[in-house]
């Protein structure tokens, strides 16, 4: 489908670097935007720059997504604000250090809660909504982490791998009502969240690219996206990995 | 750490980096020596610290207010003027000054208290800077401006990054009312043509700039092409255009590929491409222009992986004599190339304490690096530009001597003392240590 400028578009965790990156070409192409995020002043910076680029008016509201009892207060603040939504998508997330985690219940649920239980909260109350009202797109980041559990990083792994399957239940149930559901998995990118790695690989992307790769697939109503392309082939290989061998790898 | 250079060096250093991303960050909580990373558009050490840490401001890089009835934008240190340029243009506006690139940042401009085709009629871009907020290691937030912290204002604009970090800053553009300029070219053959040709000209256009051949001897010594420009007064505005890099050097050049015929033939055929221009009036977008570099990405390096010296320097206008030798110099040399820029600099005060630009001729070219040789020759030419009571560009530079600097810019201890004390550059080391 064509992308139609004068689009609605509502982005969960704006503030992330490819949230900043994909929000910019919605401006570019003339779009609405409402931006969600926890952080008052960095949303403030968004919607002042967003708003030069654009020449329009953008809008933020402030919510911890986190808690869930808010969320359907902020999505009744969200159907107030903005009443012709045509893509709604979900970029917040943390990622934890693993070996804490696993000392640490709290950690964690709090990891779970917020890259998992958040969205589905979220998702529950907006797809009552745009089952009613076709064309919508809900695109969700998750990870290549979530194909795989792998020791180094299975918390983070096992809240992305629970999202991708509550997205195939969600995409098969919205199909019909005519709502596109897309599953973003991205591989190493370039970003605060990850920036006590080293990265000086060619793996690494930019989130200009990832952004860009994103915003054309959702356009193109893709059910999923690894970004860079070449982490289907790189997945594809670990998870045909028989287990009996998998679990001996020191991944 | 990170891959870090500078425009003149091809490979990439190794060099520590922090990396905001949002201006409400502080310094205080990162150790080591610090200095602002911009885009990496300086040639030579200034813009990078080897000891330490960079801070690397390209994440800063959002609009935070654009008045567009006074013209007047704030943005934050790392936001690109080619960025800004997307958004002034068809609102009108242009950048009051602009350097030969797009690809610079706020913060790197106003550091190098940068200048342009513009100088005679405009001055540097520190004359339109409003006023900006300093960021320094203790904490402190300083709102800069010819009322506000004044001393730091001026040490800041062309302060070579070492005054604190610059997050956000404002300045004043110019109204246009086309985004194509009206450009005049003619054929010179001779210093005394072309000396003519500028201040015939400088009154009534905005823009001059002359293109310098630097290896032609004997009766074609010192030919050129001389440039002047007015924006457009119709034509329309059209979007800037998005850089689509359709061109890009690939590799590094071998060695061989540069040598004096190379450069003889390409100047030889660029000579006679202008001059047939020579006397038309042509009207072409802003972008080929200002930058007509920037469409192929990476050139510098056909200068292959030694990199090469680009020397800029001013000398006062009474000082003829010595620019003639000056070019005589570097034309017996050999190592002069494609890319030589003259223009003739006007008496537009810039605040900056330790700013290059001042009335007088200017001289850019870029030399091939032939290790002690090249070295020799450019110190060379240091005396004479010393001795003309002449002026080297920072910006431009990654060999002159400590005293050569502190023969030029004799202000700058009265500069030290707005240096951030846990600010430094391998630049600022060179010359304040070294002899
Ligand atoms: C093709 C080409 C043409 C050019 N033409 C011209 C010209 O016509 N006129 C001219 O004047 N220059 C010219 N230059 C030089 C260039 O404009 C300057 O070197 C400019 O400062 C580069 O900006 P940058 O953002 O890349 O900064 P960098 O090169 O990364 O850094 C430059 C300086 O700025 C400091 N700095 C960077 N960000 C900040 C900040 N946020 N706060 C404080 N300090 C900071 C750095 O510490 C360093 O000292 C040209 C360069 C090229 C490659
Ligand atoms: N970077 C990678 O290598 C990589 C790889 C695969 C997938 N991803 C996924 O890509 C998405 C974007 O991440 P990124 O790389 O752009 O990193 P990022 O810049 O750190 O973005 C993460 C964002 O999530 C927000 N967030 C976290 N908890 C929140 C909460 N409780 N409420 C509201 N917002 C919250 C953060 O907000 P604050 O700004 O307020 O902190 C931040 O903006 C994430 O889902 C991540 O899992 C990243």
């Amino acid at each position: 489908m064509e992308h139609k400028s004068g689009e609605g578009i509502v982005v969960f965790g704006a503030t992330s670097a490819v949230a900043q990156a994909l929000a910019r070409l919605h401006a570019a192409a003339g779009d609405s935007l409402l931006l969600v995020g926890r952080n008052e002043q960095r949303l403030q910076d968004l919607v002042n720059d967003l708003g030069v680029r654009s020449g329009q008016d953008v809008q933020s509201l402030q919510a911890d997504l986190a808690h869930i009892d808010g969320h359907p207060d902020l999505v009744n603040t969200i159907n107030e604000r903005m009443d012709n939504v045509s893509k709604y998508y979900f970029f917040h997330g943390i990622l934890p250090d693993q070996q804490h985690c696993e000392r640490s219940w709290a950690a964690t649920f709090d990891v779970l809660n917020t890259n998992f239980l958040s969205i589905a909260s979220l998702l529950t109350l907006i797809a009552n909504r745009v089952s009613e009202e076709s064309n919508r797109s809900l695109v969700i980041v998750s990870s290549v982490a979530g194909d795989r559990g792998r020791q180094s990083n299975y918390v983070y792994g096992t809240s992305k791998g629970a999202l991708n399957t509550f997205l195939e239940g969600l995409r098969n149930r919205l199909h019909k009502h005519g709502c596109h559901v897309m599953t973003v998995k991205p591989g190493f990118i370039d970003t605060p969240m990850t920036a006590a790695f080293s990265k000086q690989n060619f793996m690494w992307a930019t989130p200009e690219k990832v952004a860009s790769d994103i915003y054309k697939a959702a356009n193109k109503r893709k059910d999923q996206l690894y970004t860079p392309w070449f982490w289907r082939y790189i997945m594809f290989v670990i998870r045909h990995l028989p287990e009996p061998i998998f679990k001996r790898l020191d991944l | 750490m990170g891959k870090y250079r500078s425009w003149g060096y091809s490979p990439a250093q190794d060099q520590a980096a922090v990396r905001p991303g949002w201006r409400d960050f502080s310094l205080e909580s990162i150790e080591g020596s610090l200095l602002p990373y911009g885009n990496g558009r300086s040639y030579g050490d200034s813009c990078l610290n080897s000891a330490g840490r960079v801070i690397d401001c390209r994440q800063l890089n959002r609009f935070i207010a654009f008045d567009r009835e006074q013209g007047i934008l704030r943005c934050e240190a790392g936001v690109s003027f080619e960025a800004i340029l997307e958004v002034i243009v068809p609102a009108g506006w242009f950048l009051p000054v602009t350097p030969g690139t797009k690809f610079v940042t706020v913060g790197g401009a106003i550091a190098n208290d940068i200048h342009g085709k513009n100088h005679h009629r405009d001055g540097t871009i520190g004359r339109h800077v409003r006023n900006f907020e300093l960021l320094r290691s203790d904490g402190q937030k300083l709102l800069c401006s010819p009322e506000s912290n004044p001393e730091f204002f001026s040490a800041t604009i062309g302060g070579l990054g070492l005054t604190g970090c610059i997050s956000w800053a404002e300045m004043q553009l110019i109204p246009i009312s086309s985004s194509t300029v009206d450009v005049e070219t003619s054929v010179f053959h001779g210093l005394d043509e072309f000396y003519e040709l500028s201040a015939a000209a400088h009154e009534d256009y905005q823009y001059t700039i002359a293109w310098l051949d630097c290896v032609a001897e004997g009766d074609r010594f010192a030919r050129g092409i001389f440039m002047k420009a007015n924006h457009s007064a119709g034509g329309g505005i059209h979007p800037a255009k998005k850089s689509s890099l359709p061109l890009s050097v690939p590799i590094n050049f071998p060695k061989w590929a540069l040598n004096k015929y190379s450069v003889k033939a390409f100047n030889t055929c660029y000579f006679y491409s202008q001059k047939r221009h020579a006397g038309t009036n042509t009207r072409q977008q802003f972008d080929p222009f200002f930058y007509p570099l920037d469409g192929i990405e990476n050139w510098n390096r056909i200068y292959g992986k030694d990199g090469f010296f680009q020397y800029q320097f001013i000398v006062p206008g009474s000082e003829k004599l010595v620019m003639d030798e000056l070019l005589r110099q570097i034309v017996s040399s050999g190592l002069g190339s494609f890319l030589a820029v003259l223009k003739e600099f006007g008496a537009k005060k810039s605040p900056g304490m330790l700013s290059f630009p001042r009335p007088g001729i200017c001289l850019a070219l870029d030399l091939a690096n032939r290790g002690t040789r090249t070295l020799r020759v450019l110190d060379e030419l240091d005396q004479l530009v010393m001795k003309a009571g002449g002026i080297v560009y920072p910006a431009k530079d990654n060999r002159m001597s400590g005293g050569a600097f502190r023969a030029y810019y004799p202000q700058y201890e009265a500069f030290s003392r707005y240096i951030d004390p846990r600010f430094s550059s391998d630049f600022w080391k060179r010359v304040t240590n070294g002899t």
